[in-house]
């Protein structure tokens, strides 16, 4: 059977305060599978600390999570949480359930009362079908078929509960998690930049980042370089590095 | 220069951490009170922490951060003064359209950020005062006379300050250009260039670079003529609007010189 799990959940910024995140994150259920959703803005305590920032992170083939609160805390429950069912998989030759990674990250998080500043909306395809859970710091878990979260989560609920309707079409599913994220964008501060949308359905994970670019481009006109001295000089001393190069790998940095 | 930052302690209303930029961070809860997962916001409509820290006490603050910067520069023979338009509160946008630079005179604007409704009363007290200037002594006051009537007026609030970041931009008795910026008590020095506001600590650095020439040798330090001040105050107000959660939508540059006061309005972005 067919569920359509159709969470979002606006993600709020990325608060850098206790190094946490303000966003807008999204996740609907739709016909074939679960969409998430999610902003780009990190803020710490209201200065956007970055403006290219993945929200949506990977749990496994099946299994996608998005993060609010405490930056470090999301990243590393789901790192732990990755790991232990990666690890799972290893051992039966099962794609995790999506029920698993809930109640581990339920487990873990009641067993720090809340000490762990972690918002998770969890959503993924597994045999039993497309499901969306949201795990609160405390432990709370609630599955649901649509979702929002974040700073921007009235504003993206708005748009989620006047548009969301059980087994939607793709299309139709993410061009509702895009309005709801943009509505969030829009109306809330910590919210901000593109939209990364992240598609799960049987057949596999589209992830694409990002889906819609910020329509603010660079506009400054006068040129801002400065010529070699303009710094001054005082001493320099040159050693010479012998390297090899192993890897190269190229990070797009979202300049305006 | 010392500048006053509004006090924190010192009112009997206020409560302790009702600093005024409106963030209220430690908040007392009740006993039994059932901390959301979601969003807990403060008085001020900020974010409040997650975690459960003792009894709360919730106090009423008679300010609130509304946002906004303002930023006035000096040349030789004209005078900007700009603002973006961006009203807020908390996480939240009140309005899109709301200019914080007010117009006094032919030849002086105001930039005022902060709390909205202390901005307001402050330039509606400033009209009257300008007014009662010109019937006793029947001529307009000059930029000067408005910034010191301007100190005394803030530090007659001495003990529960109008919590406004004012700048004050116009032609001096000479034709030059004049800033005069102010702390919320009154302090204020005549400057060059001015930033104030939520941004200004992302500004002014720029500006003591680009119109000061600081931390730089070896440069020519030529005057700075009208357009490119212009546009460099553009382009400085969409570096704001990029990093500062609270500038954006769109700004209001006042371009002052002694043919009068020329607006424009370029928009910023609005997420």
């Amino acid at each position: 059977m067919a569920l359509s799990n159709i969470l979002e959940s606006p993600a709020s910024g990325f608060n850098f305060d206790n190094a946490a995140r303000n966003a807008a994150f999204e996740g609907v259920v739709f016909k074939d599978g679960v969409v998430l959703g999610a902003d780009t803005r990190a803020t710490s305590s209201e200065v956007v600390a970055d403006k290219m920032c993945a929200k949506i992170h990977y749990i496994s083939p099946n299994i996608y999570c998005c993060g609010a609160g405490t930056a470090a805390d999301t990243e590393k429950t789901t790192d732990l949480l990755s790991s232990n069912l990666t690890v799972f998989s290893l051992n039966s030759g099962r794609n995790p359930r999506v029920v698993m990674a809930v109640n581990i990250l339920q487990d873990m998080l009641y067993r720090y009362h809340g000490q762990i500043g972690a918002n998770l909306i969890l959503g993924g395809v597994d045999c039993t079908g497309n499901h969306l859970y949201t795990v609160g710091p405390y432990g709370s878990v609630t599955k649901v078929p649509y979702l929002a979260m974040g700073s921007g989560d009235l504003a993206a609920l708005g748009v989620l509960e006047d548009g969301f309707k059980h087994d939607l079409e793709l299309e139709k599913a993410k061009e509702l998690v895009r309005d709801a994220i943009h509505a969030g964008i829009m109306s809330d501060l910590g919210s901000g930049n593109n939209i990364d949308i992240c598609v799960i359905t049987k057949q596999g994970v589209d992830y694409i980042r990002p889906f819609q670019e910020s329509e603010y481009k660079d506009t400054r006109k006068l040129k801002y370089k400065y010529h070699p001295g303009t710094t001054p000089v005082l001493t320099k001393k040159v050693v010479p590095l012998k390297l090899e190069v192993v890897e190269e790998t190229q990070q797009r940095m979202d300049t305006v | 220069m010392v500048t006053c930052e509004p006090p924190k302690k010192s009112l009997p209303y206020c409560s302790d951490t009702a600093s005024l930029h409106g963030g209220c961070r430690a908040f007392l809860v009740f006993p039994g009170l059932k901390m959301l997962s979601a969003q807990n916001f403060g008085e001020s409509g900020k974010m409040k922490e997650y975690h459960y820290t003792g009894p709360v006490e919730h106090r009423f603050s008679p300010y609130a951060f509304n946002g906004g910067t303002v930023l006035a520069v000096a040349g030789e023979d004209f005078a900007i003064v700009a603002s973006d338009t961006r009203l807020s509160e908390g996480y939240s946008i009140h309005s899109r359209d709301s200019p914080k630079c007010y117009k006094l005179t032919d030849t002086t604007v105001i930039g005022c950020s902060g709390f909205h409704g202390d901005c307001l009363t402050l330039t509606k007290i400033i009209d009257a005062r300008l007014k009662m200037y010109k019937h006793s002594n029947t001529k307009t006051m000059t930029s000067g006379a408005i910034a010191a009537m301007l100190s005394t007026i803030l530090y007659g609030r001495r003990f529960f300050p109008y919590y406004v970041y004012n700048i004050i931009g116009g032609l001096d008795e000479q034709g030059k250009g004049a800033v005069y910026s102010f702390d919320p008590v009154g302090s204020y020095q005549r400057d060059t260039y001015k930033a104030g506001g939520s941004a200004s600590a992302m500004l002014q650095p720029l500006l003591d670079n680009q119109i000061g020439f600081k931390n730089m040798e070896g440069v020519e330090h030529v005057p700075l003529s009208k357009e490119k001040a212009v546009q460099l105050v553009k382009d400085v107000f969409i570096s704001a609007a990029e990093r500062d959660v609270y500038t954006g939508d769109a700004l209001r540059i006042c371009i002052i010189t002694k043919e009068g006061i020329q607006e424009q309005n370029i928009p910023l972005r609005k997420d």
